[in-house]
């Protein structure tokens, strides 16, 4: 019940915001990274507690997108029916591809996955009536009240969703269901021969996950009241919602929030500063890293922090040395590479600053991870 | 559902792995309530055998009859569900989860219970083969030995009528392999019809009542546990040519 | 349906197209069909490849050259991929599929973002003598370098073949695909074995890279293109069939050539042609044509 509790209080204080806050790009922003809960959220519902990794998402999110889209055009349906048929559409585009689809091993099955996105895409490249490959022109029709700005409603529309997920993925996982899928991660075989109904079960998992990607799709070209297949089945979404639930944790519903929550942030952060390539490089990176380093990702690391721990003088005194010294060392590091690229770049030699960079970079970070992770277990 | 009649009629059953013929031609029928053992050297197709038996494998010729139904086709879970339980060589236990959770999950998927009463029967059966003060350790943290027990436990948990011991007792020392022969013997007692694959002679003479021996895929012998060590074929199949 | 004479343009091209797939495929035929390697940034670091060539290719050296002096580095990069690869994850077991693939997909964005920064999101080609000018037979015009890669492929591949047939640790990487413990009770340590097969699979990618860019401009994100293309003629071929990479790449190269030219279909279906294939195969023969 506290669950629930929350989740109110957390979508009474998001619609307060939307009347309170002025800024709409803290909206647009803001349902970017609500978006990838979603998204994440979803995918983890396959991707982690059965532990099907797939690369699909785009497919299902596409599909509920062109929903969308098309029912508005000819039909000029309502967003909310839109939701209800793209949840519908891609729950059927799940159900069908699992049943084609996950009775293969684990890479087959996501390689599979990829088939399905191109598949999609070169459906609606060649669909006229859903503009083809040049896309769909669509007018926003005025927000429902009591919003005023499109966006902000969106923006609530989308906290709705993102809680509706998680109360989802937590449903499943705390029930028979989700020790299934469990099962069916720990060991596929064994889960069988245990009774588990395993294609049954991936299958509902991938009816459900399709779902809720499909339904987080609908809104997409009312958001950018534009839509065209290139950038609707970008592979870039199955970046966001492979990558939030690794680094944040697959085990638990909370994992993929707290990564879609932080990654997607960061993303946000990065793109507008830096560049959008550089976004991209910080999710593989931070992928690379937290899967080598941290498997049970931001969660588990949160959990093991929390643990008790055989404290002992020496532990502690060991500590208290090492600590201050490789941060002084990380900063006397940081000052010497800053000056040297900077030096580098003035002259012009781009090219070698970012090759370091990028050799070097996921191995400190990984460092980084070995130090903190020293510290906090004696 | 006939009253006399073998409990698993195993019919001309062949398996190949691309150009390597794993089983050929096998043909055994185990009696209801039969305590049967089966030996071979290593690869001699005997975890072949109970992967087809269990549904892990598809074997290409042949059929498989439980209880007087064809099963040949029915994919794994069914079997369980229908009565057949195995545990397996090498262990697989569910990393994620405990000791106790293992066990509810067949407790849950074959008998249908709840939350409540899966927890209670799981630990009743960890108490029986002895693993009860562990119910709490994730799984991932047990010894070899408590694995094997483990996978066995996970097996009765599937309330079975066939329970398949796949080398259950591999590494177990001499009062651990009598504590589960007891377990098997009591099992057998209430009802329960086991196949047991050992290569602990001693365990399969003093457990079974039949038992058959393979090698390269077929059956080179099949007899009461007594004559079986005597056959000279058998022998030649262990000791080599 | 469609006119003769087209069917045999699409056909020709076809061939040559198919020999060109089959050897970029090559390379995951090694890592993904004999050793078991989740490696979906195959295609990246052919990618990466294709730009090493493009830099040597300014300093002057001719690609093909320029592909053959990278297959070292690449060597050396392929294994220390696959010892970190082996280390992290498949001494772990059980987690290992999962974060395995994610790890690939890590590795294959940041080469790919990787490339964008050094190079731009801009097209790269390179210049050759034989890139340009094209060989008339009869009707019908091949450019010069589709024929250069398919001599190029063709060698490579009976290289290949003749290596994993006749040489010893040709035929260990081909035994500890099969059967591991074996070839451990003979004394060879797989992990070195399959390190060896690894880097010989990069490099195999390096030269593929370097066909790529001869081929055609590339761009960083070139490799999600081919990412369909390699597994389905891996796939398709059978787990670790050099042969098989052949025939796949052919039937492959023909089905995508004829929906090129096709007057009804075009450039528009031809990406899902390679999907499409792996798709049916795993529906319908999952083991592949020539599958162990």
């Amino acid at each position: 019940m506290r669950f629930w509790f929350f989740s109110i209080a957390i979508l009474a204080a998001v619609a307060a915001a939307a009347f309170i806050v002025k800024n709409e790009f803290v909206f647009y922003a803001g349902y970017t990274v609500l978006l990838y809960v979603v998204l994440a959220t979803a995918w983890n519902i396959l991707g982690g507690y059965a532990g099907y990794v797939n690369f699909g998402t785009p497919a299902f999110f596409g599909l509920g997108a062109y929903t969308g889209a098309v029912l508005y055009k000819a039909f000029a349906l309502p967003l909310g029916l839109q939701i209800a048929a793209a949840a519908v559409m891609s729950g059927l585009l799940g159900l069908i591809a699992g049943l084609l689809t996950l009775r293969l091993r684990g890479i087959f099955f996501a390689i599979a996955t990829i088939a399905l996105v191109v598949i999609m895409e070169t459906v609606f490249i060649n669909w006229r009536y859903a503009g083809g490959a040049t896309g769909l022109q669509l007018l926003r029709p005025p927000p429902t009240a009591p919003f005023e700005s499109y966006i902000k409603m969106l923006f609530v529309i989308m906290a709705a969703m993102a809680i509706g997920a998680v109360a989802v993925a937590r449903y499943i996982q705390d029930s028979w269901i989700g020790r299934g899928l469990r099962a069916i991660r720990d060991s596929e075989e064994a889960a069988e021969c245990s009774g588990v109904a395993t294609l049954k079960l991936k299958v509902f998992a991938c009816t459900v996950s399709g779902a809720l990607m499909g339904a987080a799709g609908a809104p997409m070209p009312m958001y950018l009241s534009f839509i065209e297949p290139a950038s609707t089945f970008n592979l870039n979404y199955a970046v966001g919602a492979l990558a939030s639930p690794m680094i944040g944790g697959t085990a638990h519903w909370g994992g993929p929030v707290i990564g879609a929550l932080l990654l997607s942030s960061l993303q946000q952060y990065v793109s507008v500063t830096i560049s959008n390539e550089m976004n991209v490089l910080v999710v593989g990176v931070l992928l690379v890293v937290f899967v080598v380093a941290a498997p049970e990702g931001v969660l588990g690391l949160l959990r093991n922090a929390m643990a008790p721990k055989p404290w002992t003088r020496e532990a502690v005194q060991r500590r208290v040395v090492m600590i201050p010294i490789v941060i002084a060392a990380g900063v006397a590091l940081g000052a010497v590479l800053y000056v040297l690229f900077d030096f580098l770049i003035a002259k012009g030699e781009r090219v070698i600053v970012y090759s370091v960079l990028a050799l070097m970079l996921p191995g400190l970070l990984y460092l980084a991870f070995r130090f903190i992770r020293w510290v906090f277990n004696p | 559902m006939s009253a006399a009649g073998p409990l698993l009629q195993i019919k001309g059953v062949s398996k190949h792995f691309g150009g390597f013929a794993a089983l050929s031609d096998v043909s055994i029928d185990i009696a209801r309530g039969e305590r049967f053992g089966l030996i071979g050297p290593n690869g001699s197709g005997k975890t072949t055998l109970i992967n087809c038996v269990s549904g892990t494998l598809q074997n290409e010729a042949g059929s498989i009859l439980f209880d007087g139904a064809d099963v040949t086709r029915k994919a794994a879970y069914q079997r369980t569900r229908g009565g057949i339980a195995r545990s397996f060589q090498i262990p697989r236990p569910f990393t994620s989860m405990s000791v106790l959770e293992n066990l509810v999950v067949p407790l849950e998927y074959v008998a249908k219970l709840n939350d409540a009463q899966a927890s209670r029967e799981a630990m009743q059966i960890l108490e029986r083969i002895g693993l009860a003060d562990k119910a709490r350790t994730p799984s991932n943290r047990l010894s070899q030995v408590e694995l094997r027990k483990l996978e066995l436990a996970r097996a009765m948990a599937a309330r079975p009528r066939l329970l398949i011991s796949d080398e259950a007792m591999a590494g177990l020392s001499g009062s651990e392999v009598d504590e589960v022969l007891k377990i098997l013997f009591d099992l057998n007692a209430a009802g329960i019809t086991i196949i047991m694959i050992e290569h602990i002679m001693q365990a399969v003479m003093r457990f079974s009542q039949r038992v058959v021996c393979l090698d390269a895929g077929r059956i080179i012998c099949e007899a009461a546990p007594a004559e079986i060590v005597k056959n000279p074929d058998v022998q030649k199949a262990y000791l080599g040519a | 349906m469609m006119p003769l004479d087209l069917l045999f343009e699409g056909v020709l091209f076809g061939i040559l197209l198919g020999c060109f797939y089959a050897a970029v495929s090559m390379g995951l035929s090694v890592s993904f069909g004999l050793l078991d390697v989740p490696h979906v940034a195959h295609p990246a670091i052919m990618v990466l490849g294709a730009y090493c060539t493009f830099v040597l290719s300014r300093l002057g050296i001719d690609p093909i050259l320029a592909g053959v002096l990278l297959t070292a580095p690449f060597f050396l990069l392929g294994m220390l991929v696959y010892r970190f690869y082996y280390e992290t994850f498949e001494k772990r077991g059980t987690d290992a599929g999962v974060r395995g693939i994610a790890f690939f997909f890590g590795l294959a964005l940041i080469i790919e973002v990787g490339l964008i920064l050094v190079f731009g999101v801009d097209q790269r080609l390179v210049e050759a003598s034989y890139i340009g000018s094209s060989v008339r037979f009869g009707d019908i015009r091949i450019p010069q370098r589709t024929l250069v890669v398919f001599a190029v492929a063709v060698a490579l591949t009976i290289l290949l073949t003749l290596y994993f047939s006749r040489t010893f640790t040709g035929r260990a990487i081909k035994a500890v695909a099969q059967d591991e413990p074996a070839l451990r009770l003979m004394g060879a340590n797989p992990v070195r074995i399959k390190q060896w097969a690894f880097g010989i699979a990069t490099a195999v990618a390096a030269i593929a890279g370097a066909m790529l860019i001869i081929i055609g401009p590339v761009e960083p994100n070139m490799d999600r293109a081919y990412i369909g293309r390699t597994f389905a003629v891996v796939v398709l071929a059978g787990l670790g069939s050099m042969t098989g990479t052949v025939a796949a790449g052919l039937i492959l190269g023909i089905s995508e050539s004829i929906v090129l030219i096709h007057p009804d279909l075009g450039a528009s279906w031809a990406p899902a042609v390679s999907f499409a294939l792996l798709l049916l195969v795993l529906g319908i023969r999952p083991q592949g044509l020539f599958g162990r």
